[in-house]
């Protein structure tokens, strides 16, 4: 097991360096350099000053060579500093101490995809298992058409009628941002309320999007179980239809949502972008957006960076969870 | 069940959406305006952008600049109508032959921290903008200044190699740097990036990443307390959402678009709540044609093409009427516009004949008119992303296929369009636009020198009479002169138009209506903020903190 486990960490190593590799070149590749928000059609700047701007940054080296001296210093976990115009640690504008942790970024995209992954589980799996039993019927028509409008309908758009209804012409709850102008002065029930009152639709919006792949998946994996001989054994053996499912189905059905819950932290960092530009929360994601936007490749690098590691780890943590579910697998 | 009752939602959002009379926020707001002023209330406007780096000299984008407006102040500002007047100078002597400005500094004007700001402080930011080391965009001004001296505590001399109009204006805000917290560190890696000190109106109070930075105001600054209290800047990315908090209350203020100035603020609740303002931004859209390319070689076609353009159809549709023709690179109602230089009226006879003198007539009857047997097709180019431009080609377009001329639209990503085809001189015609400095100075975009690669003349354009007059107002002093040489040139541009100015588009900001002593003026509304108030009955945002 432990020898399992350092051979896959192992060869995380290589894969990661591929990654970043192709993600370097790949935002290099794209028209525009972090100067030209500066320089373009600026009838101030000269050519040198142009020349400058770019040997200050590091630019005119050809691309390989700055990959190498990025490469370079991540080995020691340094990810350098952003080309906007603060030019602070690329790190700090992601996990600031100087911050509460609720207020760093990292932390509130992380924060934000748990609370949804958590809610999409909850809601997507006794769907999915309810609808598998009741095949065809009625019930399973509407969660199932239920769950494709939530998956069909564009978040952004859904995300301001949301914001209509609830902000404007029911004034139940904020628009957008992560608290209250008047935070500071509000008793600690208050606040907690304040902050609870801000997740509620950009959760909402998140989990409604992600039902329909994940109660999907349960439900045909749960219909291919109940198929099984061992569960017509389970049947003749005289137990209720309730032991049948939930104890000897459920278990083996669960089995290939952990692969797809490890799989989908790259689209979960890819739909936080939106919602987090959609609600004015200050994420992860936002940053990336405006980070691309300006082409502040170091910032850029980061993000993906870290995305592709968290991506790795998931993977590696599924495979993981199949082998403590699965004797079959753990014993090979 | 549940299917219905998502249905049902819909409905009721859709039936809601289309009424629209929110009840977040509902103050009567009568008043005409003649309370006195009071001091206190917050006012919270949205942003878009953060804001990146609050030392302007080091900043790019227009909302840091925006925020350390509000905290730093220059030498010299702008006045109303454009006029230069002291800002931290009182009073400025240019010599007779204009290469020496003596600035004579306020006395008494205090940083937040209590330190006074004396001519070592202007002398200090001097130094740093023109060191080698500092990355800033604004250098090059600064660069023409050949020695300058702080003989004393309120006095700053700078002596030019040559006069130089636009140098006066140069000492705005940029060079005004706190020396005492400065001096000897490096001002990339500064506190004062994030945490200024400074001596405008407002100072940062606090400024939580992604979400909002609040101004306190400075009880000491030197024309006196502003009446506001709290200026909150909260960013929201998306437009539609920034919408809706201003409907429910969340901002006072915001940067309106056509469609919500034309039409989603058109309805009772806005009247009553909000004022909408409406001013020329300075920054023009036109159409440059490339003069080393022999389609547009003889002026007659591109007056022909003048002619066959209509203006205000562009500015109906384009921009929703928010906008008005451009007729030359400067905003209407400044000093330096020149409101007589030739029209063209949208006349398609004129533009035949222009274009039949040419030689150019429709010989094989195909509709599209041609030259010794070659058809008279160009393509336009533009930056993709940008609506506004490309409806104005596609409408372009559509005219001089009128008068037999045919016009393909490409529509580029920004980098490549500039790098390769601007650059490289591969284009026909493009529409773009440029932002015009509150400076009549355009040396850089009219003079025959600045036609290499990376620099602005890139129509090719050379006329030794305007290279004479662009250099006459760059060297001058006298307001008089100044206007002369620029009334000239704009003549001569509307004669031989290199480009097509098309339109000026409008600012739109809106504002909560409890807000008081806004004056609109030619340089928008912004200027006067300090001097904005809220009467105490209405005031929203009481003790907070």
């Amino acid at each position: 097991m432990l020898k399992y486990l350092l051979k896959r960490l192992f060869q995380m190593v290589p894969t990661l360096i591929g990654i970043t590799l192709i993600s370097f070149f790949i935002i290099h590749l794209a028209p525009g350099k972090p100067t030209d928000v500066l320089a373009d059609f600026n009838p101030k700047i000269t050519p040198e000053a142009r020349e400058r701007l770019e040997k200050y940054y590091g630019l005119d080296k050809p691309v390989i060579v700055q990959y190498g001296m990025w490469l370079r210093r991540i080995v020691k976990l340094d990810f350098g500093e952003s080309f906007s115009s603060d030019r602070r640690p690329v790190m700090q504008k992601l996990w600031d101490r100087k911050q509460p942790l609720i207020d760093r970024r990292l932390f509130i995209t992380f924060m934000l995809n748990v609370l949804s992954m958590v809610i999409i589980l909850l809601i997507s799996i006794p769907i999915g298992i309810t609808s598998a039993t009741h095949r065809n019927s009625l019930y399973d028509r509407i969660t199932t058409t239920t769950v494709f409008i939530g998956f069909a309908m564009p978040s952004f758009w859904f995300a301001l009628l949301l914001m209509m209804l609830f902000g404007i012409h029911l004034g139940w709850l904020p628009i957008s941002g992560l608290k209250s102008m008047n935070y500071a002065v509000l008793s600690p029930a208050g606040q907690v309320w304040d902050r609870v009152s801000h997740l509620i639709l950009p959760v909402f919006i998140a989990s409604f999007g992600g039902l329909a792949g994940d109660s999907r998946y349960m439900r045909s994996s749960m219909l291919e179980v109940i198929r099984q001989d061992y569960i017509t054994v389970a049947r003749a053996k005289g137990l209720t239809e309730k032991v049948v499912i939930y104890r000897h189905a459920l278990r083996n059905a669960l089995l290939p949502l952990i692969t797809l819950v490890g799989l989908s932290i790259p689209g979960l960092i890819g739909g936080s972008v939106i919602m987090e530009s959609v609600f004015g929360i200050p994420g992860m994601g936002q940053l990336l957006f405006m980070s691309v936007m300006t082409r502040d490749y170091p910032m850029i690098m980061c993000v993906l960076t870290i995305g592709a590691v968290l991506t790795l780890v998931g993977n590696l943590l599924a495979d993981l969870g199949y082998m403590l579910a699965d004797p079959r697998i753990r014993n090979q | 069940m549940r299917k219905i009752i998502v249905f049902c939602l819909l409905l009721f959002l859709l039936a809601t959406a289309c009424k629209g009379r929110p009840k977040a926020v509902m103050t009567p707001l009568p008043g005409n305006g003649a309370e006195p002023p009071e001091y206190g209330d917050a006012l919270v406007e949205g942003t878009i952008g953060e804001p990146s780096n609050l030392i302007p000299m080091l900043a790019g984008d227009a909302a840091s600049h925006s925020v350390s407006g509000m905290i730093y102040n220059g030498l010299v500002k702008y006045d109303t109508d454009l006029s230069v007047i002291g800002d931290l100078a009182e009073s400025w002597d240019i010599s007779p032959d204009g290469l020496v400005i003596v600035f004579h500094l306020r006395k008494g004007v205090k940083w937040a921290d209590g330190v006074e700001f004396t001519s070592d402080d202007v002398m200090f930011g001097f130094k740093t903008i023109i060191d080698e080391k500092t990355p800033t965009a604004y250098k090059e001004d600064f660069l023409q200044v050949k020695k300058a001296e702080a003989p004393d505590k309120y006095t700053f001399k700078v002596t030019y190699g040559k006069p130089f109009a636009p140098a006066l204006t140069s000492w705005g805000s940029l060079v005004v740097l706190p020396k005492h917290l400065l001096e000897g560190k490096d001002i990339t890696k500064s506190d004062m990036v994030r945490n200024p000190v400074g001596l405008g109106p407002y100072k940062l109070s606090r400024w939580t990443p992604g979400q909002e930075l609040i101004l306190d105001s400075y009880a000491d600054y030197f024309e006196g307390r502003p009446y506001i209290d709290k200026y909150v800047y909260r960013v929201i990315p998306d437009s539609a959402t920034m919408f809706l908090e201003l409907q429910a209350g969340g901002i006072d203020m915001m940067g309106l678009t056509p469609v919500q100035y034309t039409k989603q603020t058109e309805n009772e609740f806005y009247r009553t709540n909000f004022r909408k303002f409406r001013y020329p931004v300075f920054s023009y859209t036109h159409m440059a044609f490339n003069l080393k390319h022999p389609l547009f070689r003889d002026k007659r076609i591109r007056q022909a093409i003048a002619y066959a353009i209509d203006k205000s159809e562009l500015v109906d549709v384009v921009l929703y009427g928010l906008g008005s023709p451009a007729t030359g690179p400067y905003v209407p109602n400044t000093w330096p516009y020149n409101p007589d230089v030739k029209k063209y009226g949208y006349d398609l006879e004129k533009a035949k004949q222009l274009l039949k003198e040419a030689g150019w007539s429709d010989s094989d009857g195909d509709g599209i008119l041609d030259k010794d047997g070659l058809p008279f097709t160009f393509t336009i180019l533009t930056n993709m992303g940008n609506n506004l431009r490309k409806n104005t080609a596609t409408i372009i377009q559509w005219r001089l296929a009128k008068i037999g001329i045919r016009v393909e639209i490409k529509a580029l990503e920004w980098s490549t369009f500039v790098n390769e085809f601007i650059d490289k001189r591969r284009f026909e015609a493009v529409i773009i636009g440029w932002s015009i400095g509150l400076d009549p100075d355009q040396y850089d975009i009219w003079h025959s020198s600045k036609t290499k690669e990376k620099e602005f003349n890139f129509i090719g354009y050379n006329n030794p009479e305007v290279d004479a007059l662009l250099e006459q107002g760059r060297r001058t002093f006298d307001l008089e002169k100044r206007k002369k040489a620029y009334f000239r040139i704009q003549e001569i541009l509307a004669d031989e138009l290199p480009y097509i100015f098309l339109y000026v588009p409008d600012a739109t900001p809106i504002v909560h209506a409890r807000f008081r002593g806004i004056k609109p003026a030619p340089i928008g509304i912004s200027y006067n903020q300090p001097k904005w108030y809220v009467p105490k009955r209405l005031q929203r945002h009481g003790m907070e903190q």
